[in-house]
């Protein structure tokens, strides 16, 4: 928790230094979902997240220095600059993204969950009890694909569970103000599946709960869907002023800040020392610094990398005019060839 | 006359490669209505001939409809005995089967693919022999299913996605658009999406506007897929295998009247390259480039242009994204004029942009500006007259080509 709330907050500052540009979506506030959930992972299992990636990213495994790396648009990021912010992959640490639209990694995690019924069911895989973590905001809660997904995964019983990160807020639009009934883990029952509500604020109890929805999956019971009520520091993006919210209510949720919070029962329950934590976030704070330097060393994407990876088999640029296949032509691989 | 060439089985017709004397080939011309014929050879794009079937002798008619509604005339049948003879949709599941065993991450997934086996019976039985997982019946949620699929793809497993019709994928556009063609560029080469998306498309007979949709239009511009579009039951199989075997994502676009037609295709297995166009008839004066259902007004055309005198080069495209150049360009260097007939709209179609391209590239060996012949802009209309006003009908190919070739 304590890397993502360093990194974000070295994210901001090096935006407004000018290192990194366009849209960049802090997770200040919402450390504990992504610890509570994605600390109980096996490398195996998926994530799927939203534009909010990057802490889930650093959770699921992903180095820091590859996620500056990718922030500052060079070409040794987790997606070779390609990606951006919002767009954060590693097949390494099977983190299917980083998506801009929101909903639309809903389907791709269910597709994942699938994946690994298949693996069981069809390919006779026996031990494969691979699960997914689909992450998702309140304001994707009224959009069409997360009902499409609810039905399709319980219908399966694939083994995804459905985490509802409720910041209360979508950009501005108040969750009260856009829902009919705003208690969405009350949505899980009408389609067949468990529905929990847990404060996000609270790591230890978002891990309670995801223990048991991860086991159920895992032993095939099928999916859940587990609402977190938690809350962002910050605005919705750097380029959010954040001026409808309410400062009572931010002052609210500042108090229940869930690293401060562990803190506190750590050293309360005699689980560490303050030197301890001190020495622990001494260490985060070298790692964001390593990070950072070594994104600013990283080289620029070279021109030849253009056409990369458009295609996995290159040769869907289809036969040039000449009867050869575009991809062999000597300037497609400078970049500068025309398709 | 016509009879001496009845027998041609695949060992004669290799025989007549050489030859573009025009006189023997009005006789070798492909039939344009339900293709009954071997033909092993039509793939290459070098200009060998296929080989022939029995010239139809029908006067010239208004197209109302593509299918073949019966086996033809037993004339035509003393051609040689390998192979086997099946219909379009038929040749799509033995080419879907044929992968399935051959791959066990081969899966298909879609609206009433299972237990009603396709609502174009393109699947039927693979539910009994595959199963429920591996045949998929999904509810009806485009959108999730086919970003479904791309998850499955993403993680592994080669999904086959059925659109029950292709015009119910303007549902999954989001998907389709955005990840299926996108994430293996933005997640930065890692992950790769081999899908294959199907369907019928195209103007049916009397179906109604939202159901005679040609998406090929809209889903042109997205980078990072490859579409095709299959017109006889030889291609249609060897497309099919090849889209699955593709790593990219593959559109593959059927045809709602092609699905009866019928044809003799090998025994042998065969695959098909996605990205190379098909030779239908080599000629000298004018090249036809057309795709999918519109092949069959073209052929029924070039019957008539024949008679009149003319020799038209037809292409079938096949790969509608990206355009084959080389096969496309040697025909041009060869005719010098080009028309091009599609079944999308004037607006924004596959024909306005190979027009584009054709301009851009071979611009020097144009004699005349290329006439593309497209449908109307306009939603299809349920009456059947109006129907057929807004698609190409053979008598304007016709006269385009006269017109072109004056």
């Amino acid at each position: 928790m304590v890397l993502g709330r360093a990194f974000e907050d070295m994210c901001a500052q090096m935006y407004y230094r000018g290192k990194m540009f366009g849209f960049v979506h802090l997770y200040n506030g919402q450390e504990a979902v992504s610890t509570g959930f994605i600390k109980l992972l096996k490398k195996e299992d998926s994530a799927v997240s939203t534009y909010r990636d990057h802490v889930h990213a650093l959770s699921k495994g992903v180095p820091a220095r590859e996620v500056m790396s990718e922030l500052f648009g060079k070409t040794t990021g987790c997606c070779r600059g390609q990606g951006g912010s919002m767009h954060m992959f590693s097949k390494e640490h099977n983190l299917l993204g980083g998506f801009a639209f929101i909903g639309e990694g809903i389907p791709v995690a269910t597709g994942a969950a699938f994946s690994s019924k298949y693996r069981r069911e069809v390919l006779g895989e026996a031990d494969c009890d691979h699960v997914t973590l689909a992450f998702f905001g309140d304001g994707t809660c009224n959009n069409g694909q997360f009902y499409e997904c609810l039905n399709l995964a319980a219908l399966w019983k694939l083994p995804i569970i459905f985490v509802v990160e409720n910041n209360l807020w979508a950009i501005g639009m108040s969750h009260m103000r856009a829902t009919s009934d705003p208690q969405i883990w009350k949505k899980g029952p009408a389609f067949g599946m468990p529905g929990v509500h847990v404060d996000g604020m609270d790591v230890l109890k978002v891990r309670e709960v995801a223990k048991e929805a991860i086991e159920r999956a895992r032993r095939g019971e099928g999916p859940t869907l587990v609402e977190c009520e938690t809350y962002r520091f910050r605005g919705h993006s750097l380029a959010d002023p954040d001026e409808l919210r309410d400062p009572a209510e931010k002052a609210h949720y500042a108090a229940r800040d869930p690293i401060t919070a562990l803190k506190k029962y750590m050293i309360e329950n005699n689980l560490a020392k303050e030197a301890e934590l001190k020495t622990i976030e001494k260490k985060i704070d070298e790692v964001v610094e390593d990070a950072v330097e070594f994104a600013d060393e990283s080289p620029q994407p070279p021109r030849s990398q253009l056409l990369d990876n458009v295609f996995a088999d290159p040769k869907g640029f289809g036969i040039g005019p000449d009867g050869r296949y575009r991809c062999e032509d000597p300037k497609f691989t400078e970049g500068t060839a025309h398709v | 006359m016509a009879a001496t060439f009845q027998g041609l089985g695949a060992a004669t017709a290799l025989s007549l490669s050489g030859s573009f004397d025009s006189k023997r080939l009005h006789l070798l011309s492909r039939r344009s209505l339900s293709g009954r014929k071997t033909n092993f050879l039509v793939v290459r794009s070098d200009g060998r001939i296929v080989s022939s079937s029995m010239p139809a002798r029908r006067s010239q008619q208004f197209i109302a409809n593509a299918v073949a509604t019966k086996a033809d005339q037993a004339a035509a049948s003393t051609a040689s005995k390998s192979g086997h003879e099946l219909l379009l949709f038929e040749a799509l599941r033995e080419g879907l089967e044929e992968e399935m065993d051959r791959d066990p991450t081969v899966c298909v997934m879609g609206e009433d693919v299972g237990h009603y086996g396709g609502s174009y019976k393109v699947t039927k039985d693979l539910a009994n022999k595959y199963g429920d997982l591996r045949v998929l019946d999904t509810p009806i949620a485009e959108n999730s299913f086919t970003g479904m699929g791309i998850g499955a793809a993403m993680t592994g497993l080669r999904p086959v996605v059925e659109g029950m019709n292709m015009g119910f994928l303007l549902l999954a556009f989001n998907q389709i658009s955005n990840n299926c063609g996108m994430l293996h560029y933005t997640s930065g080469g890692q992950f790769k999406i081999p899908i294959v998306i199907r369907g019928p498309g195209g103007v049916g007979r009397q179906l109604g506007a939202e159901h005679s949709q040609r998406l090929e239009s809209y889903f042109q511009s997205i980078p990072g897929i490859q579409m095709v579009a299959c017109s006889t039951p030889y291609n249609a199989k060897g497309l099919m295998k090849a889209a699955i075997r593709s790593e990219n994502p593959v559109i593959l676009f059927e045809h709602v009247l092609l699905y009866n037609l019928k044809e003799r295709i090998p025994d042998e297995e065969y695959v098909l390259n996605l990205e190379e166009a098909e030779m239908v008839r080599p000629g000298e004066h004018v090249t036809i480039l057309t795709y999918s259902r519109m092949r069959y007004h073209v052929m029924q055309a070039a019957k008539t242009l024949v008679n009149k005198g003319y020799d038209p080069e037809v292409i079938d495209i096949r790969s509608l994204k990206p355009f084959d150049l080389h096969t496309i360009g040697n025909s041009v260097k060869k005719t010098h004029r080009v028309l091009i007939v599609e079944e999308c709209m004037r607006t924004g179609g596959i024909g306005a942009s190979l027009t584009a391209a054709i301009t851009e590239n071979f611009h020097d060996y144009l004699d005349a500006p290329i006439v593309c012949l497209s449908s109307q802009d306009v939603p299809t209309p349920y009456a059947g007259t109006l129907e057929n006003w807004t698609v190409v009908q053979p008598a304007q190919i016709v006269t385009a080509v006269e017109q072109l070739c004056q």
